[in-house]
């Protein structure tokens, strides 16, 4: 099964290599679709099949450390995400494709991007994991710069680099204490090597830093809303929906994979960080106007909610509550899948309304609808599930995180018992505003009237773009009635890593949910909809008996003025605004100026509506200074003679030596 | 047996629910020194409401005429999962107290976005104010999840009631606190006085009004029995939890199926009272005064959680 996998993502670097010389949409897309394919069938057979890790070494790499490569759980689980969504994309793409501007700035990079996301699944040396991370990174960060004539996005572009790069530097730092003074980069001598209290500390922020920078937890997110959302829209929804789970990936390996155990307060910090993201991420997602921008910041929110989840599990863990553990980190890797699956979803439905208007500024769509009846149904499945609402997947994880949450209770710790409740209120919170930001974004996009010419000229984009959407939501439908399945595939992660069978007796039962040896806590998004299902068709048929006559078509009511100026409706600045009066003016500053003409007075009025991310000026403006100055001030060292740079190279030699005398 | 009452449940909030309503106007008349409408005006308004033709406007969607439907199946669900006269319901394990928020949120999420749909100023006013006023309402809930599941060790509605009625708990000052968190929270969902006017037909200080502004004939019957519907599930969800007292547990004889049935009347009734003298003496607040009051809600569920954490720490 390695091989296959290995195979696969062989044929999509060389695929990358062909695309540049080729340029043909179909051979690359088509190709990726292939070998995404092959690598997803690979995965999904070895976890069900079970058995040994396979591992596979190369005669290629550094001459004291070939490319070692292995395929166990974990990997497995994560190369279904990536090479699930992959192929989902790729055939997507088939038909988005078509609508690019330039192509040459995507199809090279496009099957890389792929390659580099699976190679960094494969990798079980820190050496060939760095280097796959990297190649993924900048893969990706070529195709956010694909529209590089547009100045915000050779911004965002720079901005992502800058903080790939920081996040790449953190990670090779913990892999450096990983290998500890003797070197073992393979990740089976990390795993032989017994780690002592502080530097497994560090091992473990840099990892929370280093990975978290990629999976956008706050108060590293800056870069995610703009890069995101640059990409062509099968990137953004792989970029979204994938590499952020490649991140994932790299903070579970790390911390319980190649540590050898965990602290409690890690799982302090990890719940504090996965909180703040989660509500930060939502309430960005209720404010923003461009829809693509909307759902990139929604991923913040949903990486947050997981690594709360992670927060738990490593509490649990190091309290010696493996099985309430591995609830927790089921919980978090079943909100990953779900994750995938919906924000893929919602992105690739981003890109058909992209592609059929024109526009990604939700003030200039709506009524879609009645104009894409396909795209709409896909995209309302996608924003129920993201809503958390039942029987939906969303739902189904969000219900085991909560269990989760209130098992916390058990915990010893007074630190951990005021933050378990209180990082359960910012992840009820963040729910609830999670509804109001996707009933919004589907809301105004594809209801009410269409606010400008190209809106109401779209039309419904092809099959091969419909296919894959209709293929996501019937999944999100499929995992919240049947969650078996999705535990079916976690469960041989969770027995790799906490050596309990926990969830697998619940997932005995395909249509429940169940904390483990808590039978009468159940969830059954299958029991909901079987009986609300008889409750609307008993609705209907009484209702429909009673009343005969057939409904009037008229112009609509609105109290005895409607208005057919598209203006009349709510807008979506309008319709948040109750939220952001609540809860945003504090995160954002908000600021609202009205500037009212007097009576008389022949001009309009106007609002103004400006907000901006704290983190800029709180965090990035300071740093951004604090660069400046030094770099400035060091600035004269460049014009020193040869003699004073020599003397100033050995200075440093002596120091550094006076160091290592010390420290030994 | 568990089935059938299940069935008798879901047909007795049914017929339950425009009474309750009836009976809170018709209090609510008295105190304000008025006769009131007849206590069996609710079911002769939907009555008049199905027979009449339904008007939709020229660019309603699908989702436009189905939202009706699926909201009040939503909440017919949801009433038929709180334990009312007995314990042993049908449905009893598929869905826990959480499942129960999720699918009020569901609902919530189908008549939001009917609100939107026809794309007038008051369906959006009126949506993007309730999904303010469930934005805080939800985790306020959750909160008071979390207090009640560490009491009672479960979130299966039935357990906590057969829990809470054994008077294991006894007297604590989380419990108060919960209890107004889901009182303050109840006001808010079913729109009534502080938080919105179910009676109100001016425009700008309508949530739940405003939202269905559009509606007419059936579709207008089925979201005025929703409200109705909803009044009756939180009044029996607040009974369930803290008042479960003369509920039938256990396979349950012919007696104590009678006696359940006449206490759940019984808190139903006083339940109504007490919404109706509160929402006569007090008055209706400014919309961006909700904030403060559901905001206080949730910190009301947090300190009652919270507390509950600290006294077993020690």
């Amino acid at each position: 099964m390695l091989t296959a996998v290995f195979t696969a993502a062989l044929a999509l670097l060389l695929l990358g290599a062909g695309g540049a010389v080729l340029r043909q949409n179909t051979l690359v897309y088509g190709g990726s679709a292939a070998a995404c394919a092959v690598a997803f069938l690979a995965a999904l057979l070895w976890l069900l099949g079970g058995g040994e890790p396979e591992r596979l070494v190369l005669p290629v790499g550094l001459p004291w450390l070939p490319v070692q490569l292995r395929l166990d759980a974990l990997s497995a689980f994560f190369l279904l995400l990536v090479d699930g969504l992959g192929l989902l994309a790729s055939i997507y793409a088939l038909g988005y494709g078509r609508h690019e501007e330039e192509p040459q700035r995507v199809l090279p990079f496009y099957p890389a991007f792929l390659a580099g996301m699976n190679f960094a699944l494969l990798a079980d040396d820190a050496f060939s994991f760095l280097v796959a991370w990297e190649f993924m990174s900048l893969a990706s960060w070529l195709l956010v710069l694909a529209s590089h004539r547009q100045p915000e996005t050779r911004r965002a572009a720079y901005i992502y680099l800058v903080m790939a790069a920081f996040g790449t530097a953190a990670l090779i730092l913990a892999f450096g204490v990983l290998a500890g003074p003797e070197g073992g980069y393979a990740f089976e001598q990390m795993r032989q090597r017994p780690d002592a209290f502080w530097p497994a500390t560090l091992i473990a922020f840099l990892a929370l830093v280093g990975a978290g920078s990629k999976a956008g937890l706050a108060p590293l997110h800056v870069w995610l809303p703009l890069a995101h959302p640059a990409a062509p829209s099968h990137v953004s929804a792989l970029m979204s929906g994938a590499m952020t789970k490649v991140a994932l990936y790299a903070i579970i390996r790390i911390l319980f994979d190649l540590l050898d155990s965990v602290v409690w307060w890690w799982g302090l910090v990890f719940l504090l960080v996965g909180g703040g993201s989660a509500l930060l991420g939502v309430l960005f997602a209720t404010v923003q106007r461009d829809l693509k921008t909307l759902l990139a910041s929604s991923t913040i929110e949903n990486l947050g909610v997981v690594i709360a989840a992670v927060g738990l599990a490593i509490a649990f863990k190091a309290n010696g509550l493996p099985l309430l553990g591995a609830v927790a980190l089921v919980a978090g890797l079943f909100h990953a899948l779900n994750h995938a699956v919906f924000k893929g979803l919602l992105f690739l439905g981003a890109g058909a309304v992209l592609v059929a208007t024109g526009t990604r500024d939700l003030e200039r769509l709506g009524g879609l609808i009645h104009r894409m009846p396909y795209t709409a149904l896909a995209f309302l499945v996608g924003c129920a599930a993201i809503a958390a609402i039942p029987p939906l997947n969303g739902f189904a994880s969000e219900w085991l995180l909560f269990q989760s949450v209130i098992e916390g209770a058990v915990l010893p710790q007074w630190s951990l018992q005021f933050a378990v409740p209180v990082v359960g209120a910012l992840l009820a919170l963040s729910a609830a505003l999670a509804l109001a930001a996707f009933v919004r974004a589907f809301g105004i996009a594809f209801l009410g009237r269409p606010r400008a010419a190209e809106t109401a000229a779209a039309r419904e984009v092809e099959a091969t773009m419909r296919v894959p959407m209709g293929l996501l939501a019937a999944l999100a439908v499929l995992i919240g009635l049947v969650p078996g399945l999705a535990l079916r595939v976690i469960g041989p992660v969770i027995e790799a890593l906490f050596g309990t069978a926990a969830i697998s007796a619940a997932a005995g039962r395909f249509l429940w949910l169940a904390p483990p040896g808590r039978l009468d806590v159940a969830y059954s998004g299958f029991g909901l909809f079987a009986a609300g299902a008889v409750l609307l068709v008993l609705t209907v048929a009484v209702v429909k008996r009673a009343s005969r006559t057939a409904p009037r078509r008229s112009a609509p009511w609105d109290c005895g003025f409607p208005d057919p100026h598209p203006a009349t409706q709510y807008s979506a600045a309008g319709f948040a605004q109750p939220i952001r009066r609540v809860f945003a003016d504090s995160v954002f500053r908000a600021v609202e100026r009205v500037d009212m003409p007097a009576p008389g007075e022949q001009r309009p009025a106007r609002l103004e509506l400006r907000f901006d991310d704290r983190a800029w000026t709180l965090i990035y403006a300071p740093i951004t200074r604090a660069v400046g100055t030094v770099t400035e001030r060091l600035n004269v060292l460049q014009f020193l003679t040869i003699r004073r740079n020599l003397s100033l190279m050995f200075g440093a030699l002596v120091l550094l030596l006076a160091i290592i005398a010390v420290l030994r | 047996m568990s089935w059938l009452f299940q069935l008798l449940q879901a047909a007795l909030v049914l017929a339950a629910a425009p009474l309750l309503t009836g009976f809170v106007r018709v209090l609510k008349a008295r105190l304000l020194g008025r006769r009131g409408p007849p206590l069996l005006q609710p079911y002769r308004d939907l009555l008049r409401l199905l027979r009449k033709d339904p008007v939709i406007a020229d660019n309603a969607s699908w989702l436009f005429r189905s939202a009706p439907y699926l909201g009040f199946a939503l909440i017919w669900l949801g009433a038929c999962l709180v334990p009312t006269f007995t314990s042993r319901m049908g449905l009893g394990a598929t869905a826990d107290f959480i499942a129960l928020m999720g699918i009020l949120a569901a609902a919530r999420f189908v008549t939001t976005l009917a609100g939107l749909d026809v794309g007038t100023a008051f369906g959006g006013i009126g949506s993007s104010r309730d999904i303010m006023i469930g934005a805080l309402a939800e985790p306020a809930v959750l909160m008071v999840i979390f207090t009640i599941s560490l009491l009672t060790h479960t979130t299966s509605l039935p357990l906590i009631s057969e829990f809470m009625q054994t008077g294991a708990v006894g007297l604590r000052v989380s419990l108060a606190l919960a209890l107004i968190a889901l009182v303050m929270v109840a006001i808010a969902e079913n729109a009534r006085i502080p938080v919105d006017n179910p009676a109100t037909h001016l425009e700008l200080t309508m949530v739940h009004e405003a939202m269905v502004l559009e509606y007419s004939g059936r579709h207008l019957a089925l979201i005025d029995a929703t409200a109705m519907l909803k009044l009756v599930l939180y009044v029996s969800l607040i009974a369930a939890i803290f008042v479960p007292f003369g509920m039938a547990t256990g396979a349950g004889s012919a007696g104590a199926i009678a006696l359940g049935l006449a206490t759940w009347v019984g808190k139903l009734a006083a339940g109504g009272a007490l919404l109706a003298v509160f929402e006569t003496s007090i008055a209706k607040m400014r919309v961006f005064r909700v904030s403060e009051f559901l905001g206080g809600a949730l910190l009301l569920g947090l300190l009652a959680t919270l507390y509950l954490y600290v006294t077993r720490a020690l």
